[in-house]
């Protein structure tokens, strides 16, 4: 009789200790990950006033009109690849990738940054890079090595890029490119356009590849001003017009606007764009166009 | 042996009860009227259509959506928000969250309308949308910076309009001030621009702009109140946290860079899309006088700029097509803080010590049983 009682008893008690066990720790559940730290903020209701920051050394305060800026440490040694120096070398690498190897049907944009590195070098910076770059009209992606010199000091020189990339050309554009070739390159049907994409991000159909050759010419602009303190990319193009081939290269007039991240600015820009498939894209000149109405134009750059 | 069986069917019982209430979303077949409302939130929309829609909003549920008007723009337009949750008799704890305040990142309003259709489409049914709206109520504010907003609607010539439209002064004749450098946090200390043309002109003072003065004021009268602030802006695909300045670190970073790499872990988990987490000045570039900083100043601990869809392929022009996807990913991210935020103020650690205790009681007192 005591036995039976008590093997009773114990199975009972397991069955609630199981059935309370499996309901406690849903009812009352904290974040299994956050670990909780003593002081981890500051007080609610904090006196603390808003700009009481120790001002830096490096900010002036006149009343000309100017940049603020905190003058920037350069980073030297291995770089964090999440981090913005590395960020911006990598996009300088894949304007240059885009000079060499762009088309109406190849354009090439940065995937992720592996690892980098920087240092002075005489006057200069040198970056090394390690990234996958992707090829977005056919979705295919390649590792590049790239190594980049910034000039230093007052010269406004391009940068110097050097890269190696595999598997990153893989894609066959050359039927979809003669194609496209010989479709205009007859003088009797000049193509134009504007604002592509539209407000919506939109375009139609035989507008990407003048998108795509707009982005790879622009790309010639955006790598030649490009500097660490600059962040380049081609936000629309607000026109185009087909002129007569010439040569046996298709040309074209663009109007792009360039968004550069780190002012914010959108740069107008002029440019005569050649291509073929033979000879590539190849960018004869451009103009900086103002910003204002009544500001001067600066001189033409032809190349 | 009936005890036992018992306590097994209850255990199964149990654990099929908290499987399907816990986070799980419902997958009904979409009547004919949702889906043309599905179809509104894969496009873009202008002012008057979002003023009208928060109105919707309102109409179809009385009981958990009101309005706010709490500020004015410099062409004397409203500043609404949407406050949604369920009501209550006592105070209750708040999320914050405001889409453009720069014009020309049409896919963020896009995103605050999304957000605000999904946890009221999700609150009746999901047990954990429904237990943050008991707990907190969302103050959304779809369109932060109307004058700019409709400005970049104009035509295609504005369209990458990003300021407020207040005019310049002492001379200059250049419109708008970057709202995102007008507010009272380290202002006109770096990254900005003192010229009126410029995109980052930080205006003549902080808080000159009357849309920075609002969203301060509303912050300033419910500080005490909002456990999280959301900011939305494109493009870039990052998440950002406080501080702007280089030099000055926000005492809870780490629990800052822990959320919010959580939240970029998530947002890939839909789509495979990277979103990089970190301080502005680390990730992006340094800036001074943001929302998201003046969040952080006044007490506010958990303070993230959400940057969207894409890396500079169409930058600010995102194509409709994208609009989905960018805010089906931006929802899981933000979820995912408000989650963490929500339980960190609901559930705290004293009860997660409290059931560590029980489960040590029950677990010995288990085992004594099974030795006996």
């Amino acid at each position: 009789m005591d036995g039976l009682l008590f093997s009773d008893l114990t199975v009972w008690s397991m069955d609630w200790t199981l059935l309370i066990l499996l309901v406690v720790p849903t009812v009352v559940h904290g974040n299994p990950t956050v670990t909780v730290r003593t002081g981890s903020g500051p007080p609610v209701g904090s006196n603390q006033h808003p700009n009481s920051v120790p001002l830096s050394e490096d900010t002036q305060t006149t009343t000309e009109v100017r940049e603020v800026v905190v003058e920037e440490v350069m980073m030297t040694g291995m770089l964090n690849p999440s981090h913005y120096p590395a960020r911006r070398a990598a996009t300088v690498v894949q304007h240059y990738l885009n000079t060499r190897y762009g088309s109406p049907y190849r354009w090439i944009f940065l995937s992720k940054v592996h690892s980098g590195s920087a240092e002075d070098v005489a006057e200069m910076r040198k970056y090394q890079l390690e990234l996958t770059m992707q090829e977005i009209i056919s979705n295919v992606s390649g590792q590049c090595s790239a190594e980049l010199l910034f000039p230093g000091g007052e010269g406004q020189s391009a940068p110097q890029v050097q890269a190696s990339c595999e598997g990153l050309l893989q894609s066959n554009t050359t039927a979809q490119e003669e194609a496209f070739y010989q479709q205009h390159r007859a003088s009797n049907n000049m193509v134009s356009g504007n604002d592509i994409p539209d407000s919506y991000g939109h375009m139609e159909p035989n507008m990407k590849p003048f998108w795509h050759l707009g982005g790879v010419a622009s790309s010639f602009i955006m790598l030649r001003e490009s500097n660490e303190s600059t962040l380049y990319n081609m936000a629309q193009v607000a026109n185009f017009t087909q002129l007569e081939t010439e040569k046996d290269q298709l040309r074209v007039n663009y109007h792009v606007l360039l968004h550069e991240m780190i002012s914010q600015e959108i740069i107008h820009w002029k440019l005569l764009v050649t291509w073929s498939p033979e000879q590539g894209v190849q960018v004869l000149q451009t103009e900086l166009q103002p910003k204002c109405h009544n500001c001067e134009a600066p001189p033409n750059t032809t190349n | 042996m009936m005890m036992l069986g018992l306590g097994s069917v209850g255990l199964v019982l149990l654990s099929l009860a908290v499987q399907s209430g816990h986070g799980a979303q419902d997958s009904a077949v979409w009547s004919r009227e949702e889906t043309t409302e599905r179809n509104y939130y894969t496009r873009y929309h202008n002012m008057s259509e979002i003023t009208a829609w928060m109105e919707q909003m309102k109409r179809e549920n009385p009981d958990v959506v009101s309005s706010m008007v709490y500020g004015q723009t410099y062409e004397r337009r409203n500043i609404t928000l949407l406050k949604i949750g369920l009501s209550s008799t006592v105070r209750k704890k708040a999320i914050w969250m405001d889409c453009g305040i720069h014009a020309r990142e049409w896919i963020a309003p896009a995103f605050c309308q999304y957000f605000v259709r999904e946890i009221l489409r999700t609150y009746k049914t999901d047990t954990k949308v429904n237990e943050m709206m008991k707990n907190l109520d969302f103050y959304i504010t779809p369109v932060l910076n109307v004058d700019g907003y409709i400005y970049s609607w104009h035509n295609e010539s504005t369209r990458l309009w990003r300021k407020s439209r207040s005019p310049g002064t002492g001379g200059c004749t250049c419109y708008g001030t970057d709202l995102n450098r007008n507010f009272y946090a380290n202002w006109g200390m770096v990254g900005v621009s003192t010229d009126c043309c410029s995109e980052t002109y930080c205006g003549t003072k902080a808080l000159s702009e009357s849309e920075a003065w609002a969203v301060t004021d509303m912050l300033g009268k419910m500080r005490e109140d909002i456990l999280a602030f959301l900011t939305i802006h494109s493009y870039s695909q990052l998440i950002l946290v406080p501080y702007g300045h280089p030099n000055i670190s926000a005492p809870n970073y780490d629990e800052l860079m822990e959320v919010g790499l959580g939240a970029a872990k998530a947002i890939k988990a839909v789509h495979g899309m990277d979103y990089t987490v970190g301080t502005s000045p680390d990730v992006l570039y340094a800036n001074s006088g943001s929302s998201r900083d003046f969040a952080r100043l006044i007490g506010i601990p958990l303070s993230f700029t959400f940057e969207l869809r894409d890396k500079g392929e169409h930058g600010f022009e995102l194509p409709e097509d994208q609009i989905q996807p960018t805010c089906e990913e931006a929802y899981a991210g933000a979820q995912h803080i408000i989650t963490y935020t929500h339980d960190k103020a609901f559930y705290s650690y004293a009860a997660t010590v409290t059931a560590t205790l029980w489960t040590t009681l029950l677990a010995a007192w288990v085992s004594s049983a099974i030795l006996l």
